[in-house]
């Protein structure tokens, strides 16, 4: 009998091209193009949903009326991240965060930067801090920072 | 509804790294034991749901690739990818269409062999929250705050579930965590992503779990003692996490009521003597236990404080330690069901809450419990 536990370390590694479809596009162009946030309005209940949304989840209908949010909003809920992952986009700690942009009716799930983390508390007011190179990603977005 | 009994349970140990097994080890063992429990052969299963989730595994179509071990050459094999409690959903299904009289239902996983980060990050949209970094720890971290903040549940509340579950589990020998501390040792405890500290998660765990159902004349004729289905429900709610509020848990309150409905309970927390629910984070149960409607909305913190779910309490919660003291993903819903089996058949030894008739158990899909399902059972 043998006592040894023999492991095998494999890793798959596969790419992907998501397409974003024609609401994310119009989405990302703005935010790139003219530092805007943009999000979509259901004809039946009238709720602003950012992202936009081509349908509606609650009324089941298409989405087609487009509307200006934020840039500034309110924070919901956040976290302070503080253990190392290769996930993150910057090294710990950092504050995640869900915001409600005015005038939307749902989150954006986003990063919350300057300012220090223990400063961050939920119902504070943030507004965008755009990137000066954009290439359309959320992440034209550095992070949400606390309005003055 | 016809009546279906759960008819034989199988677990393993749960542990962090079962390196001298494979998953194929993992599910005969189960399956074994479920069998061997039920007092059956694999020749009377003619029904085969296996429940696996393919990052977990490393390969594509997971479920096929333990068909040898789960002895479903030649029967009907289909597979679930969430939590086990929708895999018997599942498997309860195809047993009520009237086609089968008996339904093996097993689930493996090594949380030990991928990485948590990674498989768990992958659960969210790629353009708009994955890129964000997010994984099931600081999503949950997320709710957390949301849910405390909203209701005023306190960090010491939180801590208590992680304190009674990790004892109760001193009593479970499937246990991976059991231990006896204090809240102060989990507020101590290492900060992950604020509110949440390494004791109020869920470990990374190994480990697989088997249930068999039997429609009512095939349990008849070979359980001594069938613990039947007499509710179940599910829902679910929202993808992305910014369209939810939360710290309200709205699915599971749907799920809850469907099952009450069905299994005629109008006050849960007088009518069910004990329940198993899924506790991936201590705030989790307090949230989970106003959604089941243990108590009202935003007084889960008071239900812990009150004892009342710990054992000889009046509604104890989770006394096998729940998915804090061990939590293989994707078996830890399954685990919940042969947990409460296990007690309606007054079989839990130490672990056992005295008289026990009416059990329910608790599973949940997705980041922050975005689906629920309820089950209540019966001796």
């Amino acid at each position: 009998m043998v006592n040894e536990e023999i492991v095998y370390h494999g890793r798959i590694k596969v790419p992907y091209s998501w397409s974003v479809g024609e609401y994310g596009s119009r989405f990302f162009y703005e935010l790139k193009e003219n530092k805007k946030i943009w999000a979509t309005k259901c004809p039946k209940c009238k709720k602003v949903f950012t992202p936009p949304r081509k349908t509606c989840p609650d009324c089941f209908v298409p989405i087609g009326e487009w509307v200006e949010v934020g840039p500034n909003g309110t924070l919901i809920t956040f976290t302070i991240v503080r253990y190392s992952a290769q996930i993150h986009p910057i090294p710990p700690p950092f504050a995640i965060g869900i915001i409600q942009l005015d005038r939307a009716e749902t989150g954006l799930v986003h990063l919350i930067g300057g300012v220090e983390v223990e400063g961050i508390r939920s119902g504070m007011r943030v507004k965008p801090a755009f990137k000066e190179d954009r290439g359309g990603s959320l992440l034209d977005i550095s992070y949400f920072e606390p309005v003055e | 509804m016809e009546r279906v009994a759960i008819i034989g349970v199988g677990q393993t140990k749960y542990e962090r790294n079962k390196k001298g097994e494979t998953f194929a080890d993992l599910v005969f063992e189960v399956v074994t034991k479920a069998l061997d429990d039920a007092g059956i052969a694999i020749e009377d299963i003619d029904n085969v749901v296996t429940v696996s989730n393919d990052f977990w595994d490393g390969r594509t179509i997971s479920s096929m690739a333990v068909t040898d071990a789960c002895g479903s050459y030649g029967k009907s094999v289909s597979t679930v990818e969430g939590d086990g409690t929708f895999g018997a959903l599942y498997g309860l299904m195809r047993l009520l269409s009237g086609s089968f009289r008996s339904t093996l239902v097993v689930s493996h996983c090594k949380g030990s062999e991928g990485s948590n980060h990674f498989i768990t990050n992958a659960i969210f949209n790629p353009i708009y929250e994955r890129i964000i970094g997010l994984d099931s720890i600081s999503s949950s971290a997320l709710q957390a705050r949301r849910y405390t903040e909203k209701y005023g549940i306190t960090e010491e509340q939180c801590a208590l579930v992680s304190v009674k579950n990790h004892k109760n589990a001193l009593n479970n020998p499937f246990a991976q965590i059991a231990m006896d501390i204090s809240a102060e040792d989990v507020m101590n405890s290492r900060m992950l992503s604020e509110p949440i500290k390494l004791f109020d998660s869920s470990p990374i765990s190994d480990g697989a779990c088997a249930i068999i159902l039997a429609d009512e004349r095939m349990a008849k004729r070979v359980a001594t003692s069938p613990v039947w289905v007499k509710g179940i429900g599910h829902s679910a709610d929202a993808y992305n996490l910014g369209d939810r509020d939360l710290a309200e848990p709205a699915a599971l309150i749907r799920a809850a009521q469907k099952a009450y409905n069905m299994a005629g309970i109008k006050e849960p927390y007088k009518e069910i003597d004990v329940a198993e629910i899924y506790d991936a984070f201590t705030y989790q149960e307090l949230l989970w236990s106003e959604g089941l409607g243990f108590c009202e909305r935003g007084k889960g913190g008071k239900l812990i404080e009150s004892g009342e779910t710990t054992m000889g309490g009046k509604l104890p919660i989770n006394p096998s330690g729940g998915v804090l003291s061990a939590h293989p993903v994707l078996v830890a819903g399954l685990a919940r069901i042969a947990e409460i089996t296990i007690q309606l058949r007054e079989e839990g030894n130490g672990r056992q809450v005295d008289g026990a008739k009416t059990g329910l158990a608790h599973g949940i899909n997705g980041a922050c419990g975005q689906a629920h399902c309820v089950w209540v059972l019966e001796n």
